[in-house]
This record gives C-alpha cells, structure tokens and sequence, in this order.
C-alpha cells in the first residue's frame, strides 16, 4: 500500500521533461529521473528488435507512412510516459479487456500496465482509500497534462444513482477528473454513443461522454468493444504528436473510422455480385457469399475491423459467418434487428417494418382512389353527362 | 333535343408548361421511377442463383450504379427546377406552390369541397379552377419539394462516405445529425413510400382532371398547352396592357 502511493509518486514526477512544463511546487530533487516508454520496455524484457516491431505496427495502424517509424520510435524513446486516468463508469469492461487483448504484448505491458495508469478501478492495484488518494494527487499534481480516458456512459436518471464510486455519482466523478484533463478519450460505444444501456427506454438516462463535457477536445473511439489495436493507435498517436489524431465530424479518428466494415470486406465481391446467404444454414453461407440479406450493418458502419480485425488479425465477425451488428454505430441497438436489413417502422407494432407499412397505405391508396372514381362519376354525372353530349354534338355536326 | 340546353364551349389555347418544364416533369418521372425499382433492389435483393464466379457477375453493383447515376440527373433536374421557379413563366413560379395568401388556402377549400368532397358550388359541379395548378395540387408538389430535398440530402448523405467527389462531400453532416448511416439509410428507405404514394395518386388525379374538366389535362405535360373557357379568359385577362410584356 505504501508502495503504491510511492510508486504513484514517481509516476507522477515522471511526467515532466524540462522545467517549463514541471507543475509548479514539485521538488526536483527527491524525485528519481524518469523512465520514458523505452525504458520501461526494455526494464520489462523485451529486446529492441520486440520494440522495433511494435513501433513498426502502431505507426501502419494509426495510418502514417513507413517514414514515419522513426518518428514513433523517437517518441517511445524519449517522451516520458504520459499520467492517464482510466475510469469506468456505466459499462461492461470489454473495452478494457479488448485493450489489454492487444495483439502486441507491449500495448498491455506498458501502455497499459501499472507504469502507465495512474488510476483504474479494474487494473490498479491499489484500493479503496489510497486509490481515491491517488486519484486526487495526479488530478492536482498534472491539471493540464493527463489523459482522461472514459470507459462506459453516466447514467443521468435519478441524479445519478445509477452508477456511484465512493459515495459519489459518476457525473460528479467526470466533472472532477475531466477539468485538469488535457483531452478525454471516450472508450467504446458507451463512452461514445451510449450503446445498449441508452437503448429505449433508456431507464437510467444513460448519457455518452461528449453531451456532458463540452469544454475538452474528446476522442470518441466508438465500438462494442473497440478494437485493441486501435485502442493502443490511438493513444501512440497522441504521444507521438503530442496532439490528438485527426478527427471526423463526428469525433472519431479518422485513421481507423473513415471507411464502412463494408468497404474494406473480403465478402464485398459477393455483394457487388449479387449473391448473398439467404439464411445461415443454406449452401451460400458454406460458400462464403456476403451476409447483406441477413441482416449485415457493414454497409451503415463505421469500423477497421475489415482491415485491422481482431486478435492479432486472427479474424473478424463477418470471417466467421456471423453479419456485422453495427456495434461502433450510434443507437445501433435501437435501429435496426441483428438478423434483418430494415427496422421495426415506430409505431406501427414490432412485426411491421417500413415495407409492410408501405404496402398497406398502396392498397389503402388503391381503394381510396377506386373510391374517388366511382364517386366522381356518381356526384359529378350530370357533368361528365354534359360535356359528353358537348362532345358528341361537335361529332355529329362535323361532315367527316 | 340535347341542342336545348347544351352550352357549347369555346376553348381558348393557353401555353402552361414551358418545355423546360416539361423535359424537367419528364426526366424526373423517369428517374424517380428508376430509383425506386433499383431502391427496391438494393434494399432486398433478388435471391439469384447462379454458377458463375462472382468476379464474372456484377448485378448488385449495376443496381447501385443505376441509382447512382439517376441520383446526379434527379439532383440536377430538381435544381435547375428550383431555378425554373424564378425565371419561368407565372405558372410555373414559386409562388404556385407555397400557401402564403389567403387566397391560395382560399382556392385549397375550394378544390378540397368539389374534388373530393364532391360538393357543389354555386349549384356547380365544377367551378373554374387556375388553369396552372390549382392551389392544392401546388400544395402538394411543395410537400414533393421537400422530399425530394430529404432523399437528396439522406442519398447524398450516404453517398458521401465512398465519394472523393466535393459535390457529395457537401452532403457529409447528414448522417452525423441522424447519428450515423443506419437510421439515415432508413430514412432514405421510408421517403422512398411517398414517392411510390404520390405516384399512384398523381397519376390518377391527371386523368381525373382530364375527365371532369375536358381541358386536355393529360396531354399538357405533352405538348405544353392546356384550354380554358372563352368567358373565364374574358372575364381574367388583364384589361391594362399585359404589364409582363
Ligand atoms: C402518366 C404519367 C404522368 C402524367 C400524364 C403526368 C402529368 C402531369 C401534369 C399534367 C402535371 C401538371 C398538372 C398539375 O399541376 O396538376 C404534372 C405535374 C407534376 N408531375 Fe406529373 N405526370 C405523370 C407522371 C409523373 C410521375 C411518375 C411523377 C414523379 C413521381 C410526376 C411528378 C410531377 C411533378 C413533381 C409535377 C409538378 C410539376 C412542376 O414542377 O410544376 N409526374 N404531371
Ligand atoms: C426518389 C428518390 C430516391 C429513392 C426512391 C431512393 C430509394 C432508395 C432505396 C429504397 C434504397 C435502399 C435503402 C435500404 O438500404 O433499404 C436506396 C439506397 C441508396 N440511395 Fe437512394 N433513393 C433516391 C434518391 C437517391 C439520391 C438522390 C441519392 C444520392 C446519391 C441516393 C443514394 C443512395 C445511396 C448511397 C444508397 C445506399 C446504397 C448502398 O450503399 O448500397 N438515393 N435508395
Ligand atoms: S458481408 Fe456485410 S460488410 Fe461484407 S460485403 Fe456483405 S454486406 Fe458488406
Ligand atoms: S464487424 Fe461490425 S459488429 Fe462486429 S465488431 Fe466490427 S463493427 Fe462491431
């Protein structure tokens, strides 16, 4: 226990690279020279050619160019680690287990590990009293300087009471942590989006990260979970630049959200082909054929994994058959079935999607206007009546 | 014995749709009817059976280049009808189709008790109408305005994720106020019923307008010309010199 706070204490002296951005009132001199990603990779085991290989991956995931390596590798050599606070308010954790699944075992190892966490209710090891103690020394000792990464979305209803950590709602919590934080990751669908537990009626009011913070630069890294490695990407990034990676409008990193799961599909011949699996038992699902009609949000969602895939590059969900869900998708939950392409029409019942509604109003249309007619030429007889005869009387005094 | 109290009209030409109009009525009926059946397809596609390779097939990609293309003519067309509002002549002017005067909501009632209601008036079974639209068929292509404006934007919306083109770039927020492409896709689904709907009814309402009235609806969007009673023009035109001359 005391060797945490100890260990927390270096952490946090680890921070600061020259006297410009040391946080006024630190005494340089008790404090230990700190180690920079490097150095804690090599202090770990790992042989330069196992760092090497690891920069060379993060710098092809996060989308730079080969020349860029180097710019990595400088930055993993030299840049003191970075003090980030991880915490997990309404969420299932899988965020945290997709990143610590990591292909590269350094991702888990150093970025992730205890070197680099200043705070996180899962990982750490401290608890209870010295954990919040902690927690309180980096938010006063690097206000300006840390990362606040988010995992899970703050349930709003009933003021709060939904989701509480030491006596505290998770929406005092983010507003602590997030006024000295220097930019907030938002993990995952719920950080990002809300996933499942905002899904109608959403009961706890269950809120995403970036409509309570307003005033932080938020990097949404949507998905349920996200992938490991661009988890990992995204935080390389930012200590390679030193800045946050380039985002869309909607806030998410362009390097790994700009492209649809189905743009980047090895099914996608099929699609363009025509030929799809028309349930999950039948011949085209043995042959592989595109899983559109079966309910694939590929085509709506945002995502690598078409490229980057999961565990290592083992696969991905459209790999083994199964159609993408649209887990990185805003309300994904609430748009559409898992199994089938269009959506419940709202309103009209659970069964009547917009087709089945649109069928009904054409034959509805087709009665009305068999209606009309007939009551046109009822009502208005005496008319048509008219200009018949009219018409017949040109006829008959024309000569030919 | 007919002669007796048959009232022979006479029946004055007046040109209501400029040409541009019509090619525009004509080009937008074709594409909205070829974005529908190709819609249709790309929603549910046909279960093909077939035994050639998939890189010797190429349906579903056809489907979605035909939407493609007639997406951009459809896009087009609309604008350059948006344009036509302001230059063209009076009946094809903006102001036919927004309810801004008491008079057109007015001449709405009016087309709503003799035309569906199928009441009389002035002991009439038809009374004289414009012989542009009449208010509440122009009130109704403002509501077709407006969708064609929500499948532009929800289609280009769509389209701008693939595109390298600044023209769809445009259109790039869409999906982010929808919260994605999923619920923008089914947006762009649903409209697609209006246009099916409207279809239907328009249609009919033409031959409709044709059968009661004898004014050569159905052949306007033809050749431009639609007639109107000798009296009425009479009792309508200006008295002063035409001042749009
Ligand atoms: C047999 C087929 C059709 C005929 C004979 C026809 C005829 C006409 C006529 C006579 C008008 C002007 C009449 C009025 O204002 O009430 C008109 C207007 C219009 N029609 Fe059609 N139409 C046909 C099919 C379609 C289709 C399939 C569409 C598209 C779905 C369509 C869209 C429109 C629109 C948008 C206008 C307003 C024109 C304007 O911009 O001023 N029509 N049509
Ligand atoms: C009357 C106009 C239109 C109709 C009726 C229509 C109908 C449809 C329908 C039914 C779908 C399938 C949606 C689904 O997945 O269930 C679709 C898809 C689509 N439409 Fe349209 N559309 C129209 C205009 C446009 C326009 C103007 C664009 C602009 C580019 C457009 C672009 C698209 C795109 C990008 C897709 C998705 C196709 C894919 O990614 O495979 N559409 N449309
Ligand atoms: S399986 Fe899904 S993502 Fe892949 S091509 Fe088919 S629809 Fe697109
Ligand atoms: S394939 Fe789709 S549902 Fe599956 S993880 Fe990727 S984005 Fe999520």
């Amino acid at each position: 226990m005391a060797n945490d706070l100890t260990h927390i204490y270096k952490l946090m002296s680890r921070l600061c690279l020259d006297d410009t951005q040391k946080p006024s009132g630190m005494n340089n001199d008790v404090l230990p020279k700190q180690p920079t990603y490097y150095e804690e990779v090599e202090r770990k085991g790992y042989s330069r050619r196992d760092f090497i290989k690891f920069a060379s991956m993060m710098t092809a995931f996060i989308g730079l160019e080969q020349s860029a390596i180097g710019q990595v590798i400088k930055a993993l050599e030299t840049q003191p680690r970075m003090p980030v606070i991880w915490m997990h308010f309404q969420e299932c954790t899988c965020c945290s287990e997709s990143f610590i699944r990591s292909s590269h075992p350094i991702v888990a190892d150093i970025l992730l590990d205890k070197i680099s966490l200043d705070y996180s209710e899962t990982l750490m090891a401290a608890s209870g009293t010295q954990a919040e103690a902690a927690l309180k020394n980096t938010l006063e000792k690097y206000k300006g300087k840390y990362i606040l990464c988010v995992e899970g979305s703050v349930p709003l209803g009933a003021d709060g009471v939904y989701c509480m950590i030491g006596g505290k709602t998770s929406l005092q919590i983010l507003h602590e942590v997030s006024e000295g934080a220097a930019a907030i990751i938002a993990w995952g669908s719920c950080a990002s989006n809300g996933c499942v537990q905002s899904a109608k009626p959403n009961p706890t009011q269950a809120t995403p990260i970036h409509k309570i913070i307003k005033n932080k630069p938020i990097i949404k890294v949507p998905g349920c979970p996200p992938i490991g490695e661009v988890m990992a990407g995204v935080i390389v990034h930012y200590l390679t630049f030193g800045r946050i990676p380039e985002l869309d409008n909607i806030g998410r990193p362009k390097a790994f959200y700009s492209k649809r799961v189905h743009d980047t599909c090895y099914r996608r011949p099929f699609f363009d082909a025509g030929l799809y699996v028309e349930s999950f038992d039948d011949e085209n699902a043995k042959k592989g054929y595109c899983l559109y009609k079966v309910g694939c949000k590929g085509p709506s969602t945002y995502n690598a994994c078409g490229v980057t895939k999961w565990n290592g590059g083992t696969s991905f969900p459209i790999q083994s058959g199964h159609p993408c869900i649209g887990c990185s998708e805003e309300n994904y939950w609430d748009n559409g079935r898992m199994y089938e392409r269009g959506s419940a029409f709202a309103g009209f019942g659970i069964e009547a999607d917009a087709d089945t509604v649109g069928k009904v109003a054409l034959v509805a249309t087709g009665a009305a206007i068999a209606g009309h007619a007939i009551a046109t030429n009822i009502g208005k007889s005496k008319l048509i009546q008219k200009n018949e005869e009219e018409g017949r009387e040109s006829e008959h005094e024309l000569k030919s | 014995m007919a002669k007796k109290y048959l009232h022979i009209h006479r029946l004055r030409r007046v040109y209501v749709w400029e040409l541009p109009v019509r090619i525009y009525h004509w080009l937008n009926a074709a594409v909205i009817i070829a974005l529908i059946a190709t819609g249709f397809f790309i929603s549910d596609p046909l279960a093909l059976m077939s035994n050639k390779e998939a890189s010797n097939q190429f349906t579903m990609g056809w489907f979605r280049y035909i939407h493609f293309i007639a997406a951009y003519l459809f896009f087009f067309n609309f604008i350059f009808r948006l344009y036509w509002g302001f230059v063209g002549n009076k009946y094809a002017n903006w102001r036919q189709f927004i309810p801004i005067s008491g008079r057109f909501f007015k001449e709405m009632w009016t087309v709503f008790k003799i035309d569906i209601l199928m009441l009389k008036k002035n002991g009439k079974q038809q009374d004289h109408l414009s012989v542009g639209h009449n208010a509440m068929a122009g009130f109704i292509y403002f509501l077709t305005f407006i969708m064609f404006l929500v499948q532009c934007l929800t289609g280009f919306g769509l389209y701008a994720g693939t595109s390298n083109w600044w023209l769809p770039k445009l259109f790039a927020w869409v999906p982010a106020v929808f919260g994605g492409d999923i619920l923008t896709r089914q947006i762009h689904h649903w409209s697609m019923w209006f246009f099916i709907l409207f279809a239907v009814i328009h249609v009919y309402l033409v031959f409709y307008h044709d059968y009661v009235e004898g004014r050569g609806e159905i052949s306007s969007m033809g050749g431009g010309w639609k007639f109107i009673e000798e009296d009425v023009f009479e009792k309508n035109k200006h008295h002063t010199p035409n001042p749009e001359k």
